[in-house]
């Protein structure tokens, strides 16, 4: 064949590579002689990973007590029957006693955690103003329709912070103190309320609005607390670095959880003779008992756990590593017999062919 | 175009009666017939303004979207876009309209600019100025004021602005050339002839005086047909009537060639030209894949539906306890406590629904019409099924059905021209026992007649030579082949010598063999000037033949007739047809010589015609001539009258001799026949041919081997037995084969099975058609297709066009429902075209109809291997892997969501952001699949071609088959509960993050969502086979793309979003060690098992096209290139793939 000007003809398609379907190609086959080594290897190597996630995950302590005071646990359930349909409840507070027989290894993370709350509720998801709380003045005074029942107070003013999430801010609070010796006072074990939150939240998404004349509360001038609040936003915390909509705790809160139980981070214990852990002795947490969950159904608990590279207890992903090795190792033994009783037959298949 | 429709229709309803009459009546030159002629009903015509066009530019927008919105699938997601708008829904209206605008726009605008292409070209059309006469002179005017009834002249080289009626013509034989190369893309020269009463009209002046009126039917699509009759009034006598034909008419397109101008009237102007008629698209086949695909889509469809439902009714038994309804910290507004409880449930439910639609892609039709569109390029582009000689590729005339190119299962092809090269060549003739082979068997090139004799047998007697001679005469005579003279612009025609060539051009190939065979034996046809023919015989003498009729060929009469008169006043019928329609008609002559020798020819595979003649004497031709003009002016029904006529006409003939021309098969027509076979397509040849020709083809194209056990059922073994015995014999037969298969293939004895062939001709097979008496019509059906299916080949000859469109359509709608390809390449075949799944036409000798209703066109019957057994079986895997992606994706992207609602209290919170929900069919996982849908070659090239039992793996739309869609669907929901609930373990009640940090809902669907996109990425991946470098740069970089756009999204505060909750989610999410590992494993475990699936299937049940990867794969190493000529597997019985 000669390919001359003037032989091609006029409709003569272009010969490249790519329009005559031939561009070079890497075609692999995935068969049993490669997917043999591929098991082999992927179930060891996630045998390993798991063996190492698992011992990490167990290596993490976790204290947990239920404190939501149903009838016959403990000195909460005075405060549960009080505030039992109440709204809002009086302010009641209960404590919770316990003892480390050892070193409690730091650093120690405070959580507290609630069940069949479902902060993933989709009218409650919405039910917040971003603008609003990056301390836009214009969202301050008119928050978006989403908030409502929570956008306009009875009186007709903005609600700020407006919506369900956040007029249902988890309001129980936790002190804690150690007794190092039977009957020795209690000393207050410093918690670090700061740094709970999200560096981006707590610094960029969420902004209180500018001041006025140097005052938050004048900048709140004009808007109501959210229904359920005790006290106006500005007046979260004393601390003006975690005041009003940049408060740690309300920055936490305002991040939806996921599942209908979840837990919260508290507080970090991280500070004096706690910086390593708790050591062994007497425990006591004074709560402060405000928030209703029973009306729901659900639950309040305080976590101590401490945090390792790999997050909290959770042994999940090391048996779910551990499981998928050995089911890898598994097939890989099952491929390799089929692979040496079938690979004979198909070679004869071949040989006939 | 709807206003002369709306204004027929009125005029229709209006009129009564009258209209119903299927015949125009125009005044030429608008001029009133005389009183005292029959009063006409007057009929409003339209004018000649084409509109190709759709729309104008008001109604684009209403009419376009309407149109756009008749698709089930644009309206289905028009419907969720407005339950999206009304109602509080989960998701932003901006998910769906989005991506709904977007198709809907693209769409607009393409076809928006198509219109505005063809209004300008209808423009330009419609003000194209045209010469018109009026009142005797020549006025111009543009062309859409043409009305009907006005006299025009065309100009050489100009095209005919509507379909006229020719009048005159400047050449004096009152004759035009025109070639209809934009009709129908045939670019030889046709004559057409002027009426013969208006002839002699050659000036404006002279037209005007024309008083004529012209009866015609109403416009017909038919480019070939035309009826009409015109009346010429002239002021002393009676009118003229005269008829008329296709041949007097000029279509609208056409252009005027070799002729300085002519006159005609218009008859059919604008819409109603038969140009006009055959814009009108024809209707448009389905391929398999897409039943498939909209079956899928109504299971999906229900699986929406039953997921809304179950969610609806889940919520309301789960709220049924107070606190779960309306906790104290999610408190309902006032109107949604009082709404009503049933209407609630109704607005949940559509909620549900619009959360979910996703599951039905509006992205997957944008992807499938791209990867048709696209993918059909690849055929265009071929350069091994581009032909050299004729310069012409294949073309795609619809890209809708590429992958039912893989599917086929039945091939009808028709003989002469697709099997065979249609270039005919004379080889020998008989005259009465005396075989003459002309020795020059080179075109073009004539030989001193006496010396390219040779007379097998002795040399006949004076009375021979007369006959010889008449012989010659009649072929020279008997024919309707146009002389081109070659160099007419060279000057004025010279004397006629003996070494002038003559270009012959004619519809039939057999034609101009004849005439040339006969040309080197010493006759040679000149021209045709004012009615008479002349030729030049062998004393170099000129004879003229005044010729008075010609009884064109038709394919049902199978023969044509000329009747001329020599110089000395003898009237002869000259008759040539196929032997079997010419020897019934014989009365005289050496009939068993001449059969006995035609039959012989014919086993060569020789094309046969038999030619005799008859001598009419005066009165005989008057009477014929009478017969022959009633029957031409017939208005109704005037194919049956003329048929009648002819039968009349021709018979009581005196056998002259019969000829014998040879078409020579395809190159490869053998191997690609073989192929087809191997590939377990059946191939049914169906042609007019006489059957022992065919059957000679069959043998020589390997359709038939020497192990072929023909079983017949033709007319000759009819006579014998009842069609009723032939079948039910033929059946036992085949069942007793058809046992011994089994048992062979049992045995493992296969190779040594008894072939069956079949053969029946049209006439036996209008018997089995027909519906028998007693209503039972199927049962002969049923019994033929039993045997058919059982048959490795089928011939049908002597088959009428329509026969073989019926032979199609029977085996169609036989109860497998196979799929049927017919490739053809003349007129004759384009109604088998239309009418099978797939229609090939062959871009051959016969003018380019089949091409041009063809769903394909190749330039030879060779490519149709290529174009079936590679890009067929490429086209079929690659859309079927796309539908079931699609679906597949679909599936990992929804499934997550409706579990997530038994964790949000079923409040339809969606799991993804609204971004992600959008873009992830149209970006995130879009392009991988569309570029595999185009580029995946799972098999070589080469190997599909030199191995076509590959075919069969796909067969029986094998890939798209319930086992697979399920198997898919079952894949993607264990994907997604690897994926959901992954991340429910990863995220239950515990942190990830080093710094005790928690994370929220959102991340938690970033999670998932990652997930899955990697998953499904890389499931594309595993399935690839072929990796060029630009599936590597789409696969990772739709990946990397998604890990971009991620760390965009998540990174900034985005000023016109009213939310910010993705704001660092993804970056959060990714400085977790967990969240990766989680990642890696999650995606692990989800391609873990189609991992597996694949590699054992391959090792303990490789199908056919697995060997074939593997045993390349082997190779591929030890030498590298393959060589081409050893078959990888020769077993013709792959064993079918279980799964």
């Amino acid at each position: 064949m000669t390919w001359s000007a003037t032989a091609r003809g006029a409709h003569q398609p272009d010969n490249t590579a790519f329009t005559q379907q031939r561009l070079p190609a890497w075609q692999p086959l995935l068969s049993a002689s490669i997917a043999l080594p591929l098991f082999f290897c992927a179930g060891l190597a996630f045998i390993g990973l798991g063996l190492g996630l698992y011992y990490s995950s167990n290596g993490i302590k976790e204290l947990e007590y239920d404190y939501t005071g149903d009838l016959g646990t403990g000195n909460c359930s005075v405060c549960a029957a009080i505030g039992q349909g109440r709204a809002p409840p009086p302010r009641c507070s209960c404590a919770w006693y316990f003892s480390l027989p050892e070193f409690f290894q730091g650093p120690v993370f405070l959580y507290y955690e609630l069940t069949n709350f479902y902060q993933n509720n989709r009218r409650y998801g919405v039910s917040r103003d971003d603008a609003q709380l990056s301390g836009l003045q214009s969202a301050l005074r008119h928050p978006v329709n989403e908030c409502y029942p929570y956008q306009y107070s009875a009186a007709g003013l903005p609600i700020a912070p407006c919506g369900a999430i956040a007029n249902s801010l988890f309001n129980d609070s936790f002190s804690l103190w150690h007794q190092r010796l039977p009957g020795g006072p209690y000393v207050e074990v410093p918690l670090d309320r700061t740094g709970i939150a999200w560096w981006t939240d707590y610094h960029v998404k969420f902004r209180n609005p500018p001041l006025v004349n140097g005052s938050l509360a004048l900048a709140f001038q004009g808007t109501a607390p959210p229904p359920s609040w005790h006290r106006p936003v500005y007046e979260l915390s004393p601390d003006p670095n975690n005041t009003g909509f940049i408060n740690q705790d309300f920055v936490v809160w305002m991040r939806t959880a996921a599942l209908p139980t979840f837990r919260k981070l508290y507080a970090r214990i991280r500070q004096g003779n706690y910086s390593a852990g708790l050591p062994r002795g007497t425990y006591r947490v004074n709560i402060t008992y405000n928030y209703p969950v029973r009306a729901f159904g659900g639950h309040k608990l305080i976590t101590f756990s401490s945090v390792s590279w790999m997050g909290g207890k959770n042994p999940f992903l090391g048996i779910a590593y551990l499981v998928v090795g050995s089911l890898c190792i598994l097939m890989g033994f099952v491929m390799l017999v089929v692979y040496i009783r079938y690979q004979d037959q198909n070679d004869e298949d071949e040989d006939d062919e | 175009m709807d206003c002369s429709l709306v204004r027929t229709l009125v005029h229709r309803y209006c009129a009564g009666e009258e209209e119903c009459v299927d015949s125009r009546t125009v005044y030429v030159g608008h001029r009133e017939p005389p009183p005292g002629a029959e009063a006409y009903i007057p009929q409003r015509c339209p004018d000649n303004r084409i509109v190709s066009s759709k729309y104008t530019f008001w109604n684009f927008i209403p009419k376009n979207l309407f149109e756009q919105f008749r698709r089930i699938a644009n309206f289905y997601f028009l419907i969720i876009f407005l339950v999206q708008l009304i109602i509080d829904t989960p998701t932003s209206p901006v998910t769906s309209g989005l991506p709904l605008f977007f198709v809907i726009t693209v769409t607009a605008i393409k076809q928006g600019y198509e219109d505005w292409l063809r209004h300008k070209a209808d423009s330009a059309v419609n003000q194209c100025p045209v010469h018109f006469v009026q009142h005797g002179r020549l006025v111009r005017k543009q062309s859409r004021k043409l009305r009907v009834g006005d006299i025009v002249m065309v100009k050489e080289d100009e095209t005919f602005p509507c379909d006229l009626i020719f009048l005159s013509s400047s050449r004096v034989d009152g004759t035009c050339h025109v070639t209809t190369a934009s009709l129908d893309g045939e670019s030889s020269h046709k004559t057409h002839y002027a009426v013969q009463d208006t002839k002699g009209f050659h000036t404006e002046e002279d037209m005007d005086s024309l008083h004529a009126t012209i009866e015609c039917e109403q416009p017909q699509p038919d480019l070939y047909r035309f009826v009409g009759r015109i009346n010429v009034y002239s002021d002393l006598n009676d009118p003229v009537v005269r008829p008329l034909g296709s041949e007097n008419l000029l279509l609208r397109g056409a252009t005027l060639k070799n002729t300085e101008k002519i006159f005609g009237v218009a008859i059919y102007t604008g819409m109603e030209t038969k140009m006009a008629l055959n814009y009108q698209s024809k209707s448009q086949k389905r391929s398999a894949v897409e039943k498939s695909m909209n079956v899928f889509l109504i299971v999906y469809l229900c699986i929406l539906i039953s997921k809304a439902l179950i969610n609806t009714v889940m919520k309301y038994v789960w709220q049924s306890e107070p606190f779960r309804d309306e906790p104290w910290y999610n408190q309902k507004t006032e109107a949604e406590r009082q709404r009503n409880l049933f209407l609630r449930a109704f607005t949940d439910f559509l909620a549900f629904m619009v959360l979910f639609n996703y599951i039905i892609p509006v992205s997957m039709y944008v992807t499938v019409e791209m990867q048709k569109f696209l993918g059909s390029y690849f055929i265009t582009w071929d350069e091994e099924m581009f032909d050299e000689e004729t310069g012409e590729g294949p073309l795609v005339n619809t890209s809708d059905l590429n992958e039912e190119l893989g599917q086929v299962e039945y091939v009808f092809t028709d003989k002469t021209g697709t099997l065979t090269e249609n270039n005919m060549e004379f080889k020998e003739c008989c005259v009465e026992g005396h075989v003459y082979v002309p020795h020059a068997i080179c075109n073009g090139q004539v030989l001193p007649a006496a010396a390219a004799i040779d007379m097998i047998d002795a040399s006949p007697g004076a009375g021979g030579r007369e006959r010889e001679e008449l012989f010659f005469r009649a072929v020279c005579l008997c024919h309707t082949i146009q002389v081109k003279d070659g160099d007419e612009a060279d000057g004025p025609r010279k004397s006629p010598d003996s070494g002038r060539r003559c270009v012959y051009i004619s519809a039939s190939p057999d034609e101009v063999a004849l005439v040339e065979g006969v040309q080197r034996l010493g006759f040679t046809y000149l021209r045709l000037k004012d009615n008479y023919m002349e030729l030049q015989n062998r004393g170099n003498d000129i004879e003229r033949f005044e010729l008075l009729e010609i009884l064109s060929f038709d394919s049902v009469r199978r023969r044509m007739s000329v009747i001329v008169k020599s110089a000395t006043g003898e009237i002869y019928l000259f008759c040539k047809g196929a032997d079997s329609s010419i020897f019934p008609r014989v009365i005289e002559g050496k009939v068993d010589q001449i059969r006995s020798r035609v039959e012989r020819n014919a086993v060569e595979g020789l094309r046969t015609l038999c030619v005799a003649y008859k001598r009419l004497i005066q009165e005989e031709y008057e009477g014929i001539c009478k017969l022959l003009q009633a029957a031409k002016v017939a208005l109704q029904d005037r194919e049956r009258k003329l048929a009648e006529a002819y039968e009349q006409i021709e018979k009581d003939l005196i056998l002259l001799g019969a000829t014998a021309v040879e078409d020579r098969l395809q190159e490869k027509a053998a191997d690609t026949i073989e192929a087809l076979q191997k590939a377990g397509i059946k191939v049914w040849v169906l042609t007019g041919d006489k059957m022992e020709t065919a059957a000679a083809a069959c043998y020589a194209c390997k359709l038939f081997r020497r192990n072929t056990q023909l079983l017949e059922v033709t007319t000759k073994r009819l006579e014998e037995q009842s069609l009723h015995d032939v079948l039910f014999e033929l059946s036992k037969t085949i069942l007793h084969c058809g046992a011994s298969l089994t048992r062979d293939n049992f045995s493992g004895l296969s190779a040594d099975t008894q072939d069956y062939g079949l053969i029946i001709d049209g006439a036996a097979l209008s018997l089995i058609m027909k519906p028998r008496e007693d209503g039972s019509s199927s049962s002969y059906r049923e019994l033929f297709l039993d045997i058919c299916r059982n048959c490795s080949a089928v011939l049908c000859c002597r088959m009428a066009p329509l026969q073989k469109a019926q032979i199609v359509k029977l085996i169609k709608f036989s109860k497998e429902r196979p799929i049927t390809l017919a490739i053809g390449d003349g007129a004759n075949d384009v109604s088998m075209i239309l009418e099978a799944h797939v229609g090939i036409g062959i871009v051959g000798k016969e003018g380019r109809q089949a091409a041009r209703n063809s769903d394909y066109a190749i330039p030879k019957f060779k490519h149709l291997k290529k174009m079936l057994l590679v890009h067929g079986h490429f086209y079929y895997i690659r859309i079927s892997e796309l539908v079931q992606y699609f679906f597949y994706k679909n599936v990992c992207f929804i499934f997550p969501q409706f579990l997530y609602q038994f964790f949000c209290g079923f409040s339809q919170q969606t799991l993804y952001d609204t971004a992600y929900l959008t873009l992830y069919n149209i970006s995130f996982t879009s392009l991988p699949v569309l570029l595999y849908s185009l580029m995946e070659q799972h098999v070589a090239m080469d190997t599909l071609k030199r191995d076509p039992a590959l075919y069969r793996d796909i067969a029986k739309n094998a890939l798209l088959r319930w086992r697979v869609f399920i198997y898919w669907t079952f894949l993607g929901v264990f994907d997604a509960l690897v994926f959901f609930f992954g991340a429910y373990f990863m995220f239950e009640n515990t942190t990830v993050t080093s710094n005790g940090q928690m994370f929220g809902n959102w991340t938690f669907g970033t999670l998932v969502f990652t997930v899955m996109v990697f998953t499904v990425t890389l499931k594309l991946a595993l399935d690839t086979h072929y990796w060029t470098w630009i599936n590597h740069v789409v696969i990772w970089g739709s990946l990397l793309f998604y890990v971009v756009f991620s760390l965009l999204w998540g990174g900034i505060i985005w000023p016109f979003l009213n939310y910010q909750r993705m704001y660092y989610v993804f970056i959060q999410m990714l400085s977790s060690g967990p969240a990766w590992l989680a990642i890696v494993l999650l995606v692990v475990v989800s391609l873990l098992p189609d991992v597996l699936k694949k590699v054992l299937c391959r090792q303990l049940w490789p199908s056919a096209t697995e060997k074939v990867q593997r045993s390349s794969s082997r190779r591929a190493p030890a030498d590298a290139a393959p060589s081409p000529d050893r078959p990888l597997l020769m077993d013709p019985e792959p064993r079918p793939r279980r799964e």
